[in-house]
């Protein structure tokens, strides 16, 4: 692989505000990650069982924890001060709106295939997690590096 | 993989910086502030969504949306395959090819890129994920390979938990950086070291997710030759 040594252009590299402010930012990228692990270790579970008669407390269990920590990680990005939140909003939208649609063809998918209520209902709710989690990570991941009255 | 040194202390601009490497590429491109020949590199003006390529991915959302309500054995077997072929390609051209060479461009050569190609790629890995999973699962089931009683069920499961883990790294670290890329570029003095980071991050994830592809081809291979 290679290796390039260069110099950055001056006023191009040099910590600015945003870099100064990280440090003061709660973990809600490893939350929203640690949700999305949770989230799809229970869809993975489900999914494992397909063609008999679904044990669901494990992932009845898991889910619950990602709806928990989906709630405290939301908590801690409405608290957070000088943060972008115009932009924040803005792309957790757009977002939210284009995992929306995934989400929807994957439910269809399930719903199509007649999948059983009770897997049916938590499938659905991991979904709407996993809609809910992944535009929150986009949405952070651009806000947090924005200036606080970025719009 | 890329490795990129950065010195962001020094105040001598690179010969590759000077006004008009990339400032002609579009118009509407961010004049260096101060003017003259140093100074941050212009960056092209671009869009974050490529609005124009919507069509595409409704055109390609509805078929595989077809292909699943129809259960069309070859419509499932295209998206999925497809799908899968190039999400597997794409990532490991980027991680193993592409990300070597624009750790080699020069400053405004790479940014150029950056905002020609991240904005395509914010549409092009959501949809290929969509078609591939979506159109994977209903085959599975379709065929019998979801079912518990199926031989090779394990091989089947170990496939799951390798596509969920790529799922995370995907959606938790590459697209992230892909969108704060194109964030930042948008600033009207947008920080290189970050930019560096975060392209690090992509590239890095990217060729890992390859990689990992290739562990889902084996087993998907065994499977279909069985």
């Amino acid at each position: 692989m290679s290796a390039t040594a260069e110099v950055m252009p001056p006023g191009f590299g040099e910590p600015d505000a945003e870099d100064l402010r990280q440090a003061d930012f709660p973990p809600v990228m490893p939350i929203a990650v640690a949700t999305l692990i949770l989230v799809v270790a229970g869809g993975v579970f489900v999914a494992s069982q397909y063609g008999r008669p679904a044990k669901l407390i494990v992932p009845t269990i898991l889910a619950g924890v990602a709806v928990l920590l989906l709630i405290v990680n939301a908590t801690l990005v409405l608290r957070v001060k000088e943060f972008a939140r115009p932009v924040f909003f803005r792309v957790f939208g757009w977002a939210l709106l284009a995992y929306a649609v995934i989400a929807g063809i994957l439910e269809y998918v399930f719903i199509y295939d007649s999948t059983p209520a009770r897997v049916l209902t938590l499938f659905t709710a991991m979904l709407i997690l996993f809609a809910i989690d992944v535009p929150l990570m986009l949405a952070y991941s651009v806000a947090r590096w924005q200036p606080p009255d970025a719009r | 993989m890329t490795d990129i040194a950065i010195d962001p202390g020094l105040d001598t601009a690179p010969p590759e910086t000077a006004a008009g490497t990339v400032q002609s590429a579009e118009p509407g491109a961010t004049p260096p502030p101060g003017g003259g020949g140093h100074g941050p590199p212009p960056v092209p003006n671009f869009n974050i969504v490529p609005v124009r390529a919507l069509p595409v991915v409704a055109v390609l959302l509805i078929g595989l949306i077809v292909a699943i309500s129809s259960n069309n054995l070859w419509a499932l077997t295209f998206f999925h395959v497809a799908g899968g072929g190039l999400w597997t390609s794409l990532d490991l051209f980027l991680g193993l090819v592409l990300g070597p060479i624009m750790g080699s461009l020069s400053i405004p050569a790479r940014i150029e890129f950056t905002t020609k190609f991240m904005p395509r790629m914010l549409l092009i890995m959501p949809t290929l994920v969509a078609m591939t999973l979506g159109a994977g699962f209903q085959l599975a089931r379709h065929v019998g390979n979801l079912d518990v009683s199926y031989p090779h069920h394990g091989w089947l499961v170990a496939s799951m938990v390798i596509v969920g883990v790529m799922a995370v790294i995907a959606l938790g670290l590459l697209e992230p950086a892909n969108l704060a890329v194109l964030f930042e570029l948008k600033k009207p003095h947008p920080n290189g070291a970050r930019i560096q980071r975060l392209m690090k991050v992509f590239i890095y994830t990217a060729g890992i997710t390859g990689i990992m592809q290739i562990a889902t081809i084996i087993i998907m291979t065994f499977l279909a030759s069985r």
